[in-house]
């Protein structure tokens, strides 16, 4: 074996990788052709499934019942990807820049949610954004807010929770575009007497935009699929395309239509994905994760 | 003035985002000494200890961290390994179909959970019906390490990228074979980033709830545990858990940089 691999030394890297890729193919790209074979699936789970293309239609139906839910996921993704970009920027940029020795600690505590359980951390908003929890308790008491005041159970609450929890692949891209440009460059404006504002605009502002477009889809993708926030800090009026999609497959085992509406989220996503690595490549994306 | 006004601003911002930050994790450890009436703990009532002095009196609870702590165990070994391997063979080699490759590892991460959970459970629905493939703890499994693949491949490969290769030909040149360059000189250098890797695994493993969600059946982990009790009320033993599951994490963090430092 060695040997054979000594012979052939352009064998060795396609070996290494085999296992990894093989593993991505059987469970990631195929389940993904089965949801696609699912979706023109008709049957119910006790009689079994069958197949064939006049089910297409399973698409349009989706679609016109769940359009509200889709525009909803739509709708609260942009938001939350938004308000976490205008959060996340002045951050990344006290942390390039003015963090001096405290800087691995702050990056630090950017992750460090990721270290506490999801779920709690939803159920911590509860409490805090809660009818008579920390924030809204004492503003009613003094009288600053009317007693039926709530954030709980609207799309505020929803919307804030998908910001809080991606908040971090917003911040860390940002940050690694930031880290990346050459001070030298802003040194060099001012020079040619740029003031702060206008040198930021010139220089800092184009250079970071890469991170600033990394981490608005690894916040919007996660977003679009967000069922637990709308869940747990939302009402019926909140309903996402995800709580859809999860109720489908796993309460009313409607196979089909769930996989129909999985189906149309994930090209739509995948496209988006193509179509950002054809222009700006993949690696800024990866700063955010890796 | 303006610029003393500018800087003074950003240092009170970023004060507030670090709170805004950890005071989720703040209000998770609080609560698992709060004495709620009745089984909602959204409100303060009062101090007790005694929910740390009986954390498995809730049934299954224990059970489901077990359960947890093995799936992420066993999942991370394999996707360590599994995606080490592939790492490598990104970084060293160039080869036709690098950038494609790189690509595709990607998009597992630019996939929404909900979508690989809802694609591997529309497989094991697939391949047996009827009898429908069980779902339990070996899909869970399947899940996880399908996920932390790509996880694992983007940070050891991100760690790699430094990787002086003129080490390893230093290591020739003085007789060592290829299998002894590997062990004695490839396989340190590498190892921190395997390490951050197996971390990341790890916590990823034992936290994720969505794609567990869909191919749990009535396998119970941590997680599922979680989401059940969240309509009933979550007992703040689960508090004090996830509490525990925080400070072990960030221990091992700050291990292995301490770790890292002094060898460096």
């Amino acid at each position: 074996m060695i040997a054979f691999l000594r012979r052939r030394p352009g064998l060795l890297p396609l070996l290494l990788l085999a296992p990894a890729i093989a593993w991505l193919v059987a469970f990631y790209v195929y389940p993904a052709l089965q949801m696609l074979q699912a979706s023109l699936w008709s049957g119910t789970l006790e009689t079994g499934f069958v197949f064939s293309w006049a089910n297409a239609a399973t698409y349009s139906t989706a679609l016109d019942r769940y359009s509200d839910q889709f525009l909803r996921s739509i709708l609260y993704a942009a938001v939350s990807t938004v308000v976490c970009l205008l959060l996340a920027f002045p951050l990344a940029y006290t942390i390039a820049y003015r963090a001096g020795r405290f800087r691995t600690l702050l990056l630090f505590i950017v992750i460090a949610p990721f270290f506490t359980s999801f779920l709690l951390r939803v159920l911590a908003w509860k409490t805090v954004l809660g009818d008579d929890g920390f924030l809204l308790g004492p503003l009613k008491s003094i009288g600053a807010l009317p007693e039926d005041f709530r954030i709980l159970a609207t799309p505020i609450a929803v919307i804030f929770g998908i910001s809080y929890n991606f908040f971090p692949f917003m911040v860390l891209p940002i940050y690694v575009s930031l880290e990346k440009i050459d001070r030298r460059l802003v040194e060099a404006a001012k020079d040619l007497y740029a003031g702060p504002v206008r040198a930021f605009q010139r220089i800092t502002l184009p250079l970071a935009l890469p991170g600033v477009f990394a981490g608005s889809l690894l916040v919007f993708i996660p977003a679009m699929g967000d069922f637990v926030n709308a869940e747990l800090l939302g009402s019926v009026q909140t309903r996402l395309i995800g709580n859809v999609i999860q109720s489908r497959f796993l309460v009313n085992n409607d196979y089909p239509t769930a996989a129909a509406l999985s189906f149309m989220l994930m090209a739509g996503i995948l496209a988006a994905v193509f179509m950002y690595a054809r222009v700006l490549g993949t690696d800024e994306l990866e700063s955010g994760i890796g | 003035m303006l610029r003393w006004l500018g800087r003074n601003a950003l240092r009170a911002y970023t004060g507030l985002a670090l709170l805004y930050l950890l005071l989720p994790i703040f209000i998770v450890a609080l609560f698992s000494f709060n004495d709620p009436v009745g089984k909602t703990n959204y409100t303060w009532v009062g101090f007790t200890l005694s929910h740390w002095a009986n954390l498995f009196a809730i049934p299954g609870l224990l059970d489901s961290v077990v359960v947890s702590i093995r799936i992420a165990f066993i999942s991370t070994l394999a996707a360590t390994t599994l995606g080490t391997l592939a790492a490598l063979a990104l970084v060293r080699y160039q080869f036709r179909g690098r950038p494609a490759t790189s690509l595709f590892i990607f998009l597992p991460l630019a996939t929404p959970e909900i979508i690989l959970g809802a694609s591997l459970l529309t497989l094991f629905v697939a391949i047996g019906q009827p009898p429908f493939f069980p779902l339990n703890e070996f899909t869970i499994l399947i899940a996880h390490i399908t996920f932390n693949i790509s996880y694992v491949i983007v940070t050891v490969r991100a760690r790699l990228s430094g990787f002086d290769r003129r080490l390893e030909e230093a290591s020739a040149d003085l007789g060592a074979d290829g299998w002894q360059t590997f062990w004695r000189v490839t396989f340190p250098l590498i190892l921190p980033g395997i390490a951050a890797a197996s971390l990341l695994a790890f916590s990823l493993s034992i936290d994720d709830f969505v794609i567990t969600n869909f191919t749990a059946g009535r396998t119970t982990t941590f997680p599922m545990f979680v989401w059940g009790s969240a309509r009933v009320g979550v007992p703040p033993q689960v508090n004090a858990i996830g509490t525990i599951f925080f400070v072990v994490a960030v221990s091992a963090v700050a291990i292995g940089s301490f770790l890292q430092r002094r060898r460096a």
